[in-house]
């Protein structure tokens, strides 16, 4: 299924994600995953958010940052399988099931964004 | 019984192939801190699915989006974000740190040391982290 040919983009795309999930994740999750839920600062207003995510310039970057974030955690989560269980033997199904769930996610924010 | 392509023998050897337990990165710290650092894909991958929720609600409207926010507030909901937090965190920090192996810079026939390296990272992280919160709570 995967070829060894597709090896050296993968490992690309996990470099790039490693860097954007590093730089733009933590302060998202800081702010919507912690910070409003537990009231320390007031969530911003529904409009304003429409239209902060309303400009093109951040759509795009959102579904930059959706899709190699989800290609990074596909690719590493298939060697924490190979390495951390043991289970290289299943290789085939393991890579089908990683990629296919990042490139339905990635697919998935294209089209929210698109439609937004 | 033919005999055919292959020949053969009664008696396989035995594979000298020692047997290594499942929870080999339980021995050691490193392992351990190796295989938090791996298992950090899966709350990445879950910052990503929470956040594409906050847009879904975001673009169906007020409603939807006090909706998103209560349930943000559930204590099963707060706890995996609150380890997705400390996930991603050590993402970032391991990432950052291992940069300075990945990333060779000459400046003239000097190599620039690996702490500036890491260093311009951690800024770049400090800078786009202020100004993903300044977009986010200008409003």
């Amino acid at each position: 299924m995967i070829k060894r040919s597709a090896e050296p983009l993968l490992w690309m795309v996990f470099s790039a994600g490693g860097v954007v999930a590093a730089l733009v994740l933590p302060m998202l999750l800081l702010l919507f995953g912690v910070a409003f839920p537990l009231g320390w600062l007031t969530p911003p207003s529904a409009t304003h958010l429409a239209s902060v995510i309303g400009h093109p310039m951040t759509r795009l970057a959102l579904v930059i940052v959706c899709t190699v974030s989800l290609f990074h955690a596909a690719h590493r989560f298939r060697y924490t399988l190979y390495d951390g269980l043991q289970i290289k033997h299943l290789n085939e199904v393991i890579a089908l099931l990683c990629y296919g769930s990042a490139i339905v996610g990635s697919v998935a924010s294209a089209y929210l964004l698109a439609m937004f | 019984m033919t005999q055919s392509a292959g020949h053969y023998t009664a008696y396989h050897p035995r594979w000298l192939r020692p047997h290594i337990s499942t929870y080999w990165w339980l021995r050691r710290r490193s392992y351990f801190a190796f295989i938090l650092r791996e298992i950090s894909s899966v709350f990445v991958a879950w910052s990503v699915v929470y956040l594409l929720l906050i847009i879904s609600a975001v673009g169906q409207g007020p409603a939807a989006y006090q909706g998103l926010l209560e349930w943000s507030r559930q204590p099963w909901v707060l706890v995996l974000n609150l380890s997705s937090l400390l996930l991603v965190g050590f993402h970032a920090v391991t990432w950052f740190n291992l940069a300075p192996q990945a990333l060779v810079v000459h400046l003239g026939h000097t190599r620039l040391p690996g702490f500036w390296i890491s260093a311009s990272n951690y800024a770049a992280w400090v800078v786009v982290s202020a100004i993903v919160a300044w977009i986010v709570l200008r409003g």
